[in-house]
């Protein structure tokens, strides 16, 4: 599941997520027809909307052994919210097969897979921002951080206040905008301070949120996909 | 009667308390402190996170059978010669007090700090009525004298700096006082103490009310609290209902977390236990003892949406940990409650309607979920609340319409493609050196302080038929 903002904003994530789960013997798919798991209109309370757009993306992936989702937030509304949002028996049961067999890339990598061993893809300095969703909603702090400590070439560095949201949280960016970039302003003097070269998330909406306030300040530090940092396998 | 709406929008208010640097810095210090001691104090607690599950478990057990609890503490109120009073609205709650106040011919009334007494609005109809209220928590009596409201359930006064403090110390005393928070809380001291033996009326709120043996608890770490409930002749106490629990055994699991929760201390300095009027051949203790039961909205959510909320133990948690309340502070949410449980209890008081953007006042990260000590789901109940503004139509219309066409674009993956292209061609004139660094409308909000990625030149899916025929071995 590529995700809409994978799709649309970070394509080369998702291109170097094939790539990678290539590398590691994974058969990748992509079925045709994916728009966006629904997220933002179920966060923002457009319920039956959210249910129709989860009852298509359920059919979509009827096939798949296994969904890889490269963004908490999305794997976490598949995984926890789509089966409560269906009303008849036959949907909630296959809204609950695929909950069951969708992982989020840190935990399918870790968890499924049992890879964690990887070269670094950029080198460096690299630090980690939890999605609140991944950490909170899937509660996983731990995949993403072995995979890091782990990579060869670069040096794993924590972020003081990882846990603490970046402010992003979808419309709540543009409804409260200032309070938005105020968290994110926190955030990112945070990453800053590490002294490190990126920030690795797992979400691409925290990305968009962090990549926007870094290059406004024009910051030297960049943030980055867990994706990108890593390289092939060790 | 429910609370004033307040009169600016929530982003003006947002906007105003960003820009307050004593704010700013006073939340920053208090709430890092108080995340840092909560974390602590359940870190040296193994059996914390079971007593968590187990205070929920009683708070959901009470509440099914909410009404046999009250029946009992009223019986065992009234067996120690307790009087009680049942007030659904906060206008009943507040004539309620005022004919105590009447009867007993109260004029000055020394106050512990109960958020169940600001729900209502007491300190103004005591006001009204010729009845002096006085705030004796440092924190409330600070807050009164600036004439402001609390902007924290615990910590009232969080809002303001020592060094503001201590100029409306000196505004008030007229002298120089000196931003000491020992020499603060001595002057204060010693200004209450003479106003506590003249009192006519101690009105305090409940922590717990325990069935079982008539009980009202409160938990305090200044003595205010003791000297409110026991020196003055007239004790009354203003309870929300579902503050009601069955037993001494419960209170010993819920005394085991609040304070963690709340200041990080394993137990607060004072617990005080209050068993109705002096008796005889009791040395001390109030003439008369009032219970003061408060619905206001509570008995209602019982079986409503917010059910889950009536469990809150009032620690304040949820907002140290707040990323928007640590930005904001409390007064800008504009309401008695203040933070995450706040926007939830806003909606029990005054209705969902009261809370249309309210409800949006949170990046649903989760945190104050995390926090709680009997694992309230706010952020589920806060997206309740959206739903529930969004199925009454009451949501600003530009917004249903904007969410209307992206419902529909992501159940027709070939509009949300053409969108797709359509964007790619409408970004052009803003995109520089590969970034969006200023959009028209709502989009603004991002790019003011945000550059925004355009939409790639090929999309994820317009690249798979490529990607698809990689040679990957």
């Amino acid at each position: 599941m590529v995700t809409c903002l994978g799709d649309m904003f970070y394509p080369e994530v998702g291109e170097t997520i094939v790539r990678l789960l290539r590398r590691l013997g994974v058969a990748v798919d992509f079925p045709a027809g994916q728009t966006c798991c629904g997220l933002p209109l179920f966060n923002s309370g457009y319920h039956a909307d959210a249910a129709a757009v989860a009852r298509r993306t359920v059919a979509l992936f009827e096939a798949a052994e296994a969904v890889v989702v490269p963004s908490g937030s999305c794997a976490w509304m598949v995984k926890h919210e789509y089966p409560g949002l269906m009303t008849a028996p036959a949907d909630r049961a296959a809204a609950e097969r695929l909950a069951g067999r969708t992982h989020e890339l840190s935990q399918f990598l870790v968890k499924r897979l049992g890879r964690r061993q990887f070269h670094s893809a950029v080198g460096g300095q690299l630090t980690y921002h939890d999605s609140c969703h991944l950490l909170r909603g899937l509660h996983e702090s731990e995949s993403p951080r072995a995979l890091l400590r782990d990579l060869a070439g670069s040096e794993f560095v924590e972020l003081p206040g990882g846990d603490e949201c970046c402010g992003f949280g979808g419309s709540f960016a543009v409804r409260l905008p200032e309070v938005s970039a105020a968290i994110l302003d926190k955030k990112l003097t945070q990453v800053e301070a590490t002294g490190a070269d990126c920030v690795v998330a797992c979400d691409a909406g925290c990305l968009m949120q962090m990549r926007g306030g870094l290059s406004r300040r024009g910051s030297r530090v960049r943030a980055v996909h867990l994706a990108e940092v890593l390289g092939d396998a060790r | 009667m429910s609370e004033t709406p307040p009169p600016t929008p929530l982003r003006e208010r947002a906007r105003q308390a960003l820009q307050d640097t004593f704010l700013h810095e006073a939340l920053t210090i208090a709430t890092t402190k108080f995340i840092g001691l909560r974390r602590e104090a359940f870190g040296e607690f193994p059996d914390g996170e079971a007593l968590r599950d187990r205070a929920r478990a009683i708070k959901e057990a009470t509440l099914q059978h909410l009404d046999q609890h009250l029946e009992r503490l009223i019986d065992n109120v009234e067996r120690r010669g307790g009087q009680v009073h049942y007030a659904t609205t906060p206008e009943d709650a507040c004539r309620t007090v005022l004919d105590i106040a009447k009867r007993t011919g109260a004029r000055l009334a020394v106050k512990s700090k109960s958020m169940a007494t600001e729900e209502i609005h007491l300190n103004t109809a005591l006001q009204a009525a010729g009845v002096t209220p006085l705030e004796t928590d440092l924190g409330e009596y600070i807050i009164q004298l600036a004439h402001e409201r609390p902007s924290h359930i615990i910590a009232p006064a969080i809002h303001k700096t020592k060094g503001q403090v201590a100029e409306l110390f000196a505004r008030e005393l007229g002298r120089e006082i000196e931003p000491d928070p020992e020499v603060l809380t001595r002057i204060a001291r010693a200004e209450l103490r003479e106003k506590f033996l003249i009192a006519d009326m101690g009105i305090s709120g409940a922590n717990f009310g325990v069935a079982d043996t008539g009980t009202i608890v409160l938990v305090t770490n200044e003595g205010n609290g003791r000297m409110v409930t026991s020196l003055p002749r007239v004790h009354v106490a203003v309870m929300g209902v579902e503050k009601v629990i069955p037993s001494m055994t419960d209170l010993a699991v819920f005394l085991a977390i609040l304070a963690k929760s709340a200041t990080g201390q394993k137990l607060s300095v004072y617990t005080s236990l209050v068993n109705g009027p002096r008796r005889g051949g009791e040395l001390e203790g109030p003439e008369e003892f009032h219970l003061v039961l408060l619905d206001n909205g509570r008995i209602r959510q019982i079986a409503g949406p917010l059910r889950e909320a009536l469990s809150c133990l009032r620690c304040g948690a949820c907002l140290n940990v707040c990323p928007v309340y640590r930005q904001i502070g409390g007064h800008a949410y504009g309401y008695t409650y203040p933070g995450p449980i706040g926007i939830l209890l806003t909606a029990m008081l005054n209705g969902p309607a009261s809370v249309k953007d309210l409800a949006h006042a949170s990046s649903l990260c989760g945190a104050c979920a995390d926090a709680c000590p009997v694992r309230i789901d706010i952020p589920r109940m806060l997206i309740e609340l959206r739903r529930s503004v969004v199925e009454r139509r009451i949501a600003p219309w530009p917004e249903r319409v904007v969410f209307g066409v992206f419902g529909r674009l992501l159940r027709r993956p070939a509009l949300y493609r053409l969108a797709a292209r359509a964007g790619r061609v409408l970004q052009r004139p803003f995109v520089r050196r590969g970034a969006i660094r200023r959009l028209p409308l709502f989009f603004g909000g991002w790019t003011r302080t945000r550059d925004l990625p355009p939409i790639a030149a090929r999309t994820f899916q317009e690249r798979w038929a490529q990607l698809a025929r990689e040679d990957h071995r």
